[in-house]
Parts: C-alpha cells; structure tokens; sequence
C-alpha cells in the first residue's frame, strides 16, 4: 500500500512536471467544445474534422483538446471554463446553445480568446463565426426543382431558428427558378440528431409524394430512407454519398478547417481580434458535395449556379423577395436582402407549405 | 468443482458495509486494465479522475454543484425505495418541478418583482413535483398501476410539456426562436455562495435535505412506518400502517424533493428554462440512491463520489485525452459491481464438490 501510494506521488509529480515543460515549450493550447459525439458524422465531427485539419496544418505550433457531447444545459459553463483553467488560450464552441456559457467564461477570462459558432453575441475577447450555408440550399433547390418529377420536395427540420428557415427559403427560391410551382412540405422534428426520428420524417414525406427529400439534421438516416424509396436525397453537413450511392445528388459540406487554421495562425502571431465572420461558398467554408446521379444539363446549371454564387453575381436573397402572403418583403440591403434580414430571417417565401412553429 | 451461491441465515451486516467498498475496489482495478489497454498509465489516470479534482478549489465547487440535485433526488428516492414503492420518474419529477417555478419567473420578467419571487418559486417547483409524482402513485392506490411503468412514462410527457413551453408561449421574444425562456431576473436566481465560482445556496438546502432525512428515517414514527412496511408488508397491515397512504406519502415526498431540484438548478448554474435542463440526473441519482445503501449521509458520499467521476472524467479528457465513454462505462461498470456485491449480503458464494445432480434451484 504504502508502495502504490510513492508512485502515485511520483506520477503526480511527473504529471506536473510535464504540465511546465509543456508550458516551456510555448505551444498554443487550443480548446474545443463539441456538442455531439465526435463520430455523429453530422456537425460535430465535421468540427472535429477542422481540428484535424488544424493540428495537420499547424501542428508542431499548437497543442489541441476537444470536449465531446457537452450538453447546452448548465455542464457547459464549467467545461468551456475548465478548458479556460487549463492553459487553453484560444477556445471554440461550436453550437449555438453555448453562446451564454461562452460570453460569461468570455468576461471572466479577458486574455483568453474565444470563438463562438452559429451566435449573434461577443465580446472584446470572444468573436462569432458561421458559415452561409444558404448559398448551399438554394443551389440544392434548384437540382431538386429539376429532378422532381412530381413537383414536390420533402424537407426535415430541427429548429425554427434563422440558420433553419433561411435554409427552406433558400431551397424554394432556388427550387422556383427552374419549377415555379414547386411544393415544398415541411415536418419538424425537434432535434439535431436522432435517426429514428429522422428517419420516419423522410418516410411521411415520402409518403406524402415528396420525390426530393433534403433536411437540416446530422445524420444519414434521410438518405438511408431515400435509398430504400428510390427517390433522391442531399447530403447536409459530410459528403454522404456512401449512405446512397444512388441517392444523392449533392451535399453541403460544413468545412471548417480553413477557419480553425486561420484564427489560430492568428492567435499564434498576435492579430487576433474578435470578429464576426459569416463565409460561403466563395472562401470555401461551405463546399459542394460532388454533383451525382443527375443527367448532364442539370449538373451543368448547378455547376453554373454554384460558379455565380461564388463569383457574386447571384445572391440567394435578390430582391423583390415574396413572404408567404405574396407581398414583397422590405429590403434593407438594396439589391438584396440585408445580412441582419438572413441572420434573423422569421418568415416563409411564397410557395412554402407550412407554418413555422410557434409564431 | 462448482461455484454455487447459498443464502445466508441472516443478512450480513459486515459484508453490507464492505460491500460498496469492494465494489469501488473492485472498479479501480477494472478502470485500470482499461487504462492500460489504452495505453494510458493506470495510476496518472486514476490521479487525474480523483485526486486532482480534489486538490482546486474550482474544481471542488463544480463537484458540489454537480452533487447538488444528484444528492437532492437520491434523498427522496430512497425513501421510496425503502418502503418498497418504485419511482423511477425522478427526471419527470424534476422537470416538472423546473417548469412549474420558472412559470413565475417567466410571468414576473423585467416586471421589477420583488424579493418574494424565488421563495414562491421554490415552493412552487416542490408542488409540481410532488404533484406530478402524485399521478403514479394515485394510479397504483386505486388501479393496481404498475408504478415503475406510469412513473417512467410520465418523464417523456413531463419533458414534451416544456418542451412545447419553451418554444412557444415561454420562449424569449429576444431569443431568435430558440427554444429558451429570456434570462431570469436576480430576484428569481439562486445566489451564489461565494464571489467566484458557481457553488449556490442550493448546495446548503441538499445538507438540510440529508439532516432531515436521517432524523426522520432514524427518530419519527414516520420512518419506523417506511422501514416497516418495506421491510415486512404483512407485519406493517397487523401494526395498522396503511401501506396505500405510505405510497403517496413517499411518491409526494420524492417528487417535491426532485421538483425543488429542478427549479434551483433552473433558477442557480442554468439561469433560464431550455430543454436539457438535466443530463439525466432523475436516472443517475437512483445509482446515487443504491450506491448509498438508501442511507442519507451514505446518499451524500455517494453523489458527491458520482460528481467526482464526472468532474474527474473531464479532466481526464483534457490532459490525458482519454475519451468520455471511458467515464460512462465506469459509471456503469460501477453500478454493476455495486449490485453484484449486494447479493453477497444475503448469500455467500460457496465450492462444492460436483454431484450427480448438482442443485442450482436456491440461487
């Protein structure tokens, strides 16, 4: 006993030890907070995959840790904090439900920096970072609109939050240029990620005559649905084409890396500011899938789709664009609508056939 | 050769003292091998999970605060336990007790309310609770329900009410649709103890809970009546104890004590009402209960060793890089040999010589 108590002395000592040599050798400690497990293959691990790609790229420089399945409840202020107590001085949080968490560690920890994904709040020391993935949907409507053959796309739904309903906004818009009487239907689902559920959502809207099926949750299970109904689905968040290799036509790829490596490059050479940065497809934080099990002509109009988005002659969002009601929506951007409009977007565009939940 | 396990004549009081000690003892040898499969050193990593948390004053707060309505439900639920009545709807319990609170913080928002809010809160999360806790139980007093099926069942209904709540006529009009209640006023949050760090004065109401508890399971009639008709049903009718009105009494008594749970933690470190105000801690705290041998102070060691694991099982993330589920399959391997060493005090594991026809009837 008193033998097994020396070396567990001794390992502490060691684990000191190593905790000031590493500090020694000054490598930037950089932190992570992941909302679902890191092999959810949806959000999370796309996140995990940018860390990845950071420690590839600036490896030798930096040293990185990752908290997994932190839930948004209270456990998340004590996690991000005890990332902030242990020497991690550049920390992500990569869910919305953290914004709080994150805005208070934020306060108590001035030298720290912090970076937020997906919030609209920050701070001196914590910047906010997000991508436009809406410029992925609507090219994603405008292949839908024509590879329906019955004129129906079927869209799962997690949360009525802006990032959600600019999405199906985008999807139809996209969707009506090459369709104008496209339907779009609509099942919430209430979470992020639960296959079962996912999965009887693709099969109502299957069901309901929706040969298209796209969603905004993490897992594969839509496309798994899609595969077995013989109809066609979108990948969201990874390139899923080994879920339906027959089934998906594109996907949106949340690519974080070049981010993590540029707020770290940052981090490292001391510029670092808190910002507020919403990229697309144009700097590569959002990509397209390859374009898949589609005839020629389609693949080529989303390729030019995709080529007018990034070359800034479409936006998603031109103006005149028409609520629900047929009338046109007050433009604050000029051409365009505003990103305040998009970040904050509460309503359905014309043609929408449903009714966001709780308004 | 044959491992047989024969009853004891009477249950061992030594054993069921050392029981969960060997079952923690067992445990750390299990987590070690582990470790070491992982290719982590064994020792730095039992350190890291329950010797550092242990030595920071942060970390000791965290764990408190973890404890909290771990210890807070576990109370109540061994109550039940004693008496032989199954609440397995602590969770619900404990939402319902959140919803039920914050329902006067969310009316009383920005309104300049006084100091009065978060003692009304409190009792109004205890009655929710206890009120919701009442369902099962009724339902086993009059029906015969199974109370382990309604109890548990109750929790999705509990967590789809404030679910439906918080993302329609609750949800924060400044919350770009979120699912979450606008921040509560200071009036409706439970102060913290001390300048820094998150530990609350819930954390002293959980102490209270443990004296009160012991005095009344060790000293009142009350607690005699628990132990009795838990113990032996038959004598309890014959003594006049009335086993229909011990159901509702302990349902009442957990669910009030769950509920008043769920709304410190909602009013304390969460500060809003949202969906996953609880990481399970209505299902984590019937180990706490069992781990604790149903005993209070034994409650308290049990949900503050719990919290050590989580808190530990954190740290062990961040400087050994050892993956969460290592923290969840100890908590399970846990449980496993704490019930496993259980049956030792009622039977004793024996080798007898093989026989033709060995006897496996007695286990």
């Amino acid at each position: 006993m008193k033998k097994l108590m020396m070396t567990a002395a001794a390992a502490a000592v060691a684990i000191v030890a190593t905790g000031f040599s590493a500090t020694a050798a000054e490598k930037l400690k950089v932190g992570f907070i992941y909302l679902g497990p890191v092999g959810d293959l949806g959000w999370t691990y796309m996140h995990e995959v940018g860390r990845q790609a950071l420690v590839k790229e600036l490896g030798d420089k930096i040293e990185t840790t990752y908290l997994e399945n932190v839930s948004e409840g209270p456990d998340s202020e004590r996690s991000i904090e005890q990332l902030a107590r242990t020497g991690h001085q550049l920390i992500f949080t990569t869910s919305f439900g953290y914004m709080d968490p994150t805005l208070k560690v934020a306060k108590k920890y001035p030298k720290i920096k912090f970076e937020h994904a997906t919030g609209f709040k920050s701070a001196p020391n914590m910047g906010t970072y997000s991508g436009r993935f809406y410029e992925g949907r609507y090219i994603q409507g405008v292949i839908a609109g024509k590879m329906s053959k019955k004129g129906v796309l079927g869209y799962i739904a997690s949360f009525p939050i802006p990032e959600v309903i600019s999405g199906i906004n985008a999807t139809i818009l996209g969707a009506q240029t090459v369709n104008p009487d496209i339907k779009l239907k609509v099942i919430w689902v209430n979470t992020w990620f639960d296959p079962g559920k996912e999965a009887d959502a693709a099969k109502a809207l299957a069901d309901q005559g929706a040969d298209v099926i796209m969603q905004h949750t993490d897992s594969p299970a839509a496309m798994q649905v899609a595969a077995q109904r013989g109809i066609y689905a979108f990948g969201q968040d990874s390139d899923m084409i080994k879920f339906g290799p027959k089934t998906q036509l594109t996907a949106i790829v949340n690519n974080w890396g070049p981010y993590y490596i540029r707020a770290t490059k940052a981090a490292l050479d001391g510029s670092w500011k808190a910002g507020d940065t919403w990229d697309g497809l144009k700097e590569k934080m959002v990509l397209m899938a390859p374009y898949t099990n589609m005839p020629d002509d389609v693949k080529a109009l989303a390729q030019k789709t995709e080529a007018a988005i990034v070359g800034g002659t479409l936006h998603p969002f031109k103006c005149p664009v028409l609520g629900q009601d047929g009338k046109a929506v007050e433009c604050k951007g000029g051409a365009n609508l505003d990103p305040g409009q998009i970040l904050g977007m509460n309503f359905y565009v014309k043609g929408v056939d449903d009714k966001i939940p709780g308004k | 050769m044959q491992l047989v396990l024969e009853k004891r004549a009477e249950r061992s009081t030594k054993i069921a003292i050392l029981s969960p000690l060997l079952a923690i003892a067992l445990t750390l040898v299990t987590m070690s091998i582990l470790f070491a499969i992982l290719g982590k050193n064994p020792v730095a990593a039992l350190i890291v999970y329950f010797v550092e948390p242990l030595t920071d004053s942060f970390t000791l707060m965290e764990i408190a605060v973890k404890a909290t309505p771990l210890v807070m439900i576990a109370i109540g639920l061994s109550l039940c336990y004693l008496a032989n009545v199954w609440n397995i709807g602590a969770e619900g319990q404990f939402i319902m007790g959140a919803v039920c609170g914050s329902w006067l913080a969310v009316v009383t928002n920005g309104t300049g309310a006084g100091p009065w809010v978060l003692p009304a809160m409190l009792v109004m999360g205890a009655a929710g609770g206890a009120l919701w806790a009442l369902i099962p139980a009724l339902c086993k007093v009059k029906f015969g329900a199974n109370e382990i099926l309604t109890s548990l069942m109750l929790v999705y209904v509990a967590d789809l009410i404030m679910d439906y709540l918080v993302r329609g006529p609750w949800r924060d009009p400044k919350g770009m649709n979120f699912p979450t209640t606008a921040s509560f006023d200071p009036v409706a949050t439970v102060p913290a103890l001390f300048e820094t760090g998150r530990i609350h004065w819930g954390a002293l109401a959980a102490l209270i809970v443990v004296a009160l508890a012991t005095v009344m399971l060790g000293r009142t009639i009350k607690g005699f009546e628990i132990r009795v008709v838990g113990a032996a049903p038959r004598a309890a009718r014959f003594a006049g104890f009335s086993s229909s009105r011990l159901v509702l009494f302990t349902f009442a008594v957990s669910g009030a004590l769950a509920g008043l749970a769920g709304i410190i933690e909602v009013a304390g470190p969460v500060g809003v009402l949202q969906p996953g105000i609880s990481p399970g801690y209505g299902f984590t705290a019937i180990i706490v209960a069992f781990l604790g041998r149903l005993n209070p102070v034994g409650i308290l060691i049990a949900g503050l060793f719990l919290a050590l694991t989580f808190i530990g099982g954190e740290g062990a993330q961040i400087s050994m890089k050892i993956p969460l589920d290592l923290t969840k399959v100890f908590q399970g391997i846990l449980l496993f040999y704490v019930l496993a060493c259980d049956s030792l005090i009622l039977y004793r594991i024996r080798l007898i010589a093989t026989q033709k026809k060995a006897s496996h009837g007695t286990a």
